[in-house]
Formats: structure tokens, C-alpha cells, sequence
């Protein structure tokens, strides 16, 4: 039990480590940054997997921060939706370090890239695995300020303007959060989560609980940019290196927006009948207001960061909605779209690599000279659309029928309509940039080389075999598990208080 | 009561110059009024009418001691602010050599 509960905080050392020998080491020796960013991002692959299975013999693993007591210390928790988006958070990580090899050459200091990236990966990993309020805030906020540093990475004209929206919004994020936090502290007298609930329980619920879940949904709204908070994302995400991007599209806004929402809402307030209706309002608003924007876009990245809004609908749509199948519906969406959102941004910087434009309008034909970036962008389209075959489809499948089984026809409408226009906004994608007669001044473009090809290869196979996540044997390991952490609602309180005693 | 007031005046100051005033650098000052108003507001739920510093000492009874939890953190979010605000301004001041302007009216490019 000792030995197993220790492998926790090296979710955060590990990365924090990683990053501090590439930026003491990095300048002076050529290849390193590249070799220990690889294997670190390895490393914690291979231990999210290890957390899966250490779950699965040991239940619920506490840690306490110093050997402090636990209501009392910092207290880090892994349970069953932690390892799910450990598991998340480091195989995107992977793929995209791998892909970072060859894709950031363009850029001349590869090793403070690397700094900041393993910087935002060791906050993201914090934030999941913490079990105290507020080290959840300064994790989220490593996190934030490392990927405001990573947005303006170009350090051109529209990376800066776009990197200082997004700070300053997400800045004011931040600071709704700490109010939240302030509040929930002089009324319940602790940080520790799982005793915050317990106290909670207790006092019940008043006008201070509808206060703070009003500056929550605010603060983690924007991180998560749910429509009425999205503006800053359509431009941040597009401004950053391709490697960014997919970091922020497919795991930064979830790690730091949806699962903190979500375990704040249903592991420590408790979700109440309002507060479901407030989140599948905004998750449909998202879906359908993204959706729109997008289909008119002409440029490639703008595109995919305005269908990042739209599925992160869908994300939480499903999880407002509260009912198991919901829930599960929508973390199986989630782990999706981390996957397929990330290779198109990949895919969309292998395109600007080669052809060094992200104007849909002055493509064409690229297949025929970028087969593995055609044929891999083809599958993540017809996943992000819904076609049956591939993950996507299983996961809006879900959260559909689970709309239809509450009751709620409404909401099923809208989610089916904007599942056509994202499959029409991405046929409009193939058509002009991977289809086609291919122009006079594309005819002499490469291909992307080896480790880009790799990397986008992997997460094209992941987008193939992922609806094999919901064959009964691997389900009950890996979603049913996070889903039922999510069900148990304020019992959390009571079965991480009895893994400390 | 009064001082909760004062702080949240304070709060939705730096929220007016945040979204009203067109200079970065002005827009700055306003991230950092606002961040100060919650750190008051997060020292304030620890304070006590007339109460002693929390040091423990064997000779001193321990009745009406602040609470030094919220010091501690309040002491983490300063940081926090001092590493957000630095690096807006550096971004502030590459905008500055890229534009040759704080105005943000004019460094209007990428359209939201």
C-alpha cells in the first residue's frame, strides 16, 4: 500500500524535473533536449497506464504532500477519473513531443520550448491528481502562464496580440476561481476537498454554494471556453506552433476546464437540479454557436480551434446531463476528442510545414504529394463528423441516445444538426485541401519527415480502435471506473476520507 | 462589513479598467487592482476583530489568534500575480516593438 501510493506525486516531479535539466542542460548539448523530452514524455506514459491498473488491485490511493496529516497537509488523490485523464493527458503529450522532433526545428531555441511544454504538462498532471483546492489553483495556474508563453512562442505580430488576449481573459479566470476558493474557505474552514464536501453535507447548501458555483462556472468556463467565454480561443489556438495547438485544443482546456468543473460540481458541491440545466444550456450553446462560426472559416487552424468550442459542447452536454449514460458518454468524447482534435492540428502543422500556408483557398490535391498527412487527416475528419466506424461516432452515438433517454428532444436536435455541419465544414476541408487537381506551385512540396509521420500514424491507429474502448471487459477498466467517481457524487467525501484513515 | 465593500469596489474597479481602457499597460494596472482586491478579500476571511499574530509560544494562551492559513496562500497568489504580470508586460513591450503602439484598437489584426 506504501509502495503503491508513492507513485502519485512523480506525476508532477517527473515532468517539473524534466523540464528543469532541459533548460540547465539544454543550451550547451545539441541533441538533449530532444532525447530527454522523448523519454520523460515516455516515462509518464508508461506510469498513467501503470495508475490504471494500480487502481484497479488497490481502489483508491491517497498521498500526503510532506508526511503532514491528511485533512490538515496537501493531500493528492489518484481514483478512477484521475488515471482516465492521466492516461489522456500523457499519451497526447507523447505523440506530440515525438512530433515536436522534427516540427520545431524551424524555431531556433528548441529547449525552452521544451521547458514550457513540460512546465504545462506537469501543471495539467497536478491539477488532475490534487486533492486540495487550493493546489488546484496554483497547478492550474503553472499550467496557464506556461501556455500563455507558449502561444506567444513565435513572438510574431499575431501570436503577441493573440497570446495577450488570452492571458488577460484568462488572468480574470483565474482570479473568479481564488474568490471561489475564498469563499468556500471561511465557510467551511478547509482545502481539503474531500473534507470541503464532508462539511458541506453538513452545513447543506445556501446562497454561498450558488455564489461560488456562479464564479466557478465563470472561472473554469473560461478556461474551458464555453461560448459566452470563448473569444480568446479562436485566436490563441491558431497563433501557436502546430505542437501547441494540439496541446491546448485537445488537452489544456479539458484538464484545466471540464475536469476541474466536473469534480468541483460533483465530487464537492454536488450537482443540483439548476446547475445540470445551467451546464447542458452552455453545452449547447457551444456546440451549436462553434459549429456555426466555423463552417465560414478559410483558415485551416482557425477552423479546427472554432470546432474545439463545438465538441467541448458535446463534452459537457453530456456530462451536465448527469445520468449514467451521459456521463459516460461524455468522457468518452472527451478522451476522442483529445485524440482526433490533436492529430488535425498536427496534421494541420505538417500541411504549413510543407506547404507554408494555412489558407484552405491556396491548397489542393495535396494527397497525391502528402499521402500518410491526407490519408491520416481523412480518418480524423470522419471521426470528428461522426462516421460509424471510428471513435467519434460511438461517443456522440452515446451521448445522443442519452439526451433521447432523459427526455430531453430538444437538445438531441441540436446535437445531431451540429454533428452534420461539422461532417459538412469537414468535407469542405478535404475537398480544398486534400482533394483535388493539385496547383502548379504545390507540384515540387514533400512530404512531413520521419518522427512527424510517427507521431501522426499512432494517433490516426488511436482514432481507428478507439471505439474498442467500449467492449465490455475493457470498459469496466478504464471508463466505467472515471464514471462511476463522477456518480458517486458527495460520497467522494466519505470514500477518500476512509483511503486516508 | 465596511471593509468587504471597500474590497469589492476595489474588485470591480480592476474589472473596469480591464475591459474599458484601450492601453495595455492601463490594462495591466487593472489585472493587478483586481488581483489585489481578492487577495484583500482572502486575508480578510482570516482577520479577527482585535486579534493577536498567530506565532505559538508555550507562555501565550491560544485565544483569538487571525487565521494564518489564509496569509500562507495569499503569500502563494502574490507570486502567482508577480509571474503573470511579468510576463504580460514582456508580451506588452514585444507588442510595442512590433506595432510602435499600446493602443489596442489599433493592434486589432485577429478578429475573436
Amino acid at each position: 500500500m506504501i509502495t503503491a501510493s508513492n507513485i502519485i506525486p512523480l506525476f508532477v516531479a517527473i515532468p517539473l524535473a524534466g523540464a528543469f535539466l532541459i533548460s540547465l542542460l539544454g543550451k550547451r548539448i545539441k541533441r538533449l533536449p530532444d532525447v530527454l523530452g522523448v523519454s520523460v514524455a515516455l516515462i509518464l506514459c508508461g506510469l498513467s497506464l501503470l495508475s490504471v491498473r494500480l487502481y484497479s488491485i488497490y481502489g483508491i490511493l491517497t498521498y500526503s504532500v510532506g508526511a503532514w496529516k491528511l485533512p490538515i497537509g496537501i493531500g493528492m488523490v489518484l481514483d478512477g477519473l484521475t488515471s482516465f485523464m492521466l492516461v489522456t493527458i500523457n499519451l497526447i503529450a507523447f505523440c506530440i513531443v515525438v512530433y515536436s522532433v522534427n516540427y520545431m526545428e524551424r524555431y531556433t531555441a528548441k529547449w525552452s520550448f521544451y521547458t514550457l511544454f513540460f512546465l504545462m504538462v506537469g501543471g495539467m498532471n497536478g491539477v488532475v491528481i490534487t486533492g486540495d483546492m487550493f493546489n488546484l489553483f496554483v497547478l492550474l495556474e503553472i499550467a496557464a502562464v506556461a501556455s500563455y508563453a507558449l502561444v506567444a512562442f513565435g513572438t510574431d505580430r499575431h501570436e503577441l496580440e493573440a497570446a495577450f488576449k488570452y492571458a488577460i481573459m484568462s488572468t480574470v479566470g483565474s482570479l473568479f476561481i481564488l474568490l471561489g476558493i475564498a469563499l468556500l474557505y471561511s465557510y467551511t474552514s478547509t482545502l481539503n476537498m474531500a473534507d470541503m464536501a464532508n462539511i458541506l453535507a453538513q452545513k447543506g447548501t445556501g446562497n454561498i454554494t450558488l455564489m461560488v458555483s456562479v464564479l466557478f462556472l465563470m472561472g473554469f468556463g473560461l478556461k474551458a471556453a464555453l461560448v459566452p467565454f470563448h473569444a480568446w480561443l479562436p485566436d490563441a489556438h491558431p497563433s501557436a506552433p502546430a505542437p501547441i495547438s494540439a496541446m491546448l485544443s485537445g488537452v489544456l482546456i479539458k484538464a484545466l476546464g471540464i475536469y476541474a468543473l466536473c469534480r468541483i460540481f460533483y465530487n464537492v458541491i454536488g450537482l443540483s437540479p439548476t446547475l445540470s440545466s445551467v451546464l447542458m444550456f452552455l453545452g449547447t450553446l457551444s456546440m451549436v454557436v462553434g459549429v456555426l462560426l466555423a463552417i465560414g472559416q478559410w483558415d485551416l487552424k482557425r477552423l479546427l480551434a472554432y470546432h474545439s468550442i463545438s465538441q467541448i459542447g458535446y463534452v459537457v452536454l453530456g456530462i451536465g446531463l448527469g445520468t449514467p449514460l451521459g456521463i459516460l458518454g461524455g468522457l468518452f468524447h472527451l478522451f476522442n476528442h483529445s485524440v482526433f482534435k490533436s492529430l488535425l492540428f498536427l496534421n494541420s502543422g505538417a500541411v504549413e510545414y510543407s506547404t507554408g500556408t494555412r489558407d484552405l483557398q491556396k491548397m489542393g490535391g495535396l494527397t497525391s504529394r502528402m499521402p500518410v498527412t491526407g490519408t491520416t487527416n481523412l480518418v480524423a475528419s470522419m471521426s470528428i463528423s461522426g462516421i460509424p466506424p471510428f471513435n467519434g461516432f460511438w461517443s456522440k452515438l452515446i451521448i445522443i441516445i442519452a439526451v433521447v433517454q432523459a427526455g430531453r428532444f430538444g437538445y438531441a436536435f441540436w446535437a445531431v444538426l451540429a454533428s452534420l455541419l461539422t461532417l459538412a465544414s469537414f468535407m469542405k476541408v478535404m475537398k480544398y485541401a486534400f482533394f483535388g487537381e493539385l496547383r502548379e506551385n504545390l507540384s515540387r512540396i514533400r512530404e512531413a519527415p520521419l518522427f512527424m509521420k510517427l507521431s501522426m500514424g499512432a494517433l490516426a491507429f488511436l482514432c481507428v480502435v478507439g471505439g474498442l474502448l467500449l467492449l465490455p471487459g475493457v470498459k469496466e477498466v478504464f471508463l466505467q471506473r472515471a464514471t462511476d467517481v463522477l456518480l458517486e457524487g458527495t460520497e467522494y467525501a466519505v470514500i477518500v476520507l476512509k483511503g486516508i484513515k | 462589513m465596511i471593509v468587504y465593500l471597500l474590497c469589492l469596489v476595489l474588485f470591480c474597479l480592476g474589472l473596469y479598467c480591464i475591459l474599458r481602457k484601450r492601453n495595455i499597460i492601463k490594462i495591466i494596472v487593472g489585472v493587478m487592482i483586481a488581483e489585489y482586491a481578492v487577495n484583500l478579500f482572502f486575508i480578510l476571511t482570516g482577520y479577527r476583530m482585535r486579534g493577536r499574530s498567530p506565532i505559538f509560544s508555550p507562555d501565550v494562551d491560544i485565544t483569538n489568534m487571525v487565521d494564518p492559513l489564509p496569509q500562507a496562500l495569499v503569500l502563494t497568489a502574490i507570486v502567482i500575480g508577480l509571474a503573470t504580470t511579468a510576463l504580460l508586460v514582456a508580451i506588452a513591450m514585444r507588442i510595442y516593438e512590433k506595432y510602435g503602439t499600446f493602443d489596442i484598437t489599433k493592434i486589432r489584426e485577429l478578429r475573436g
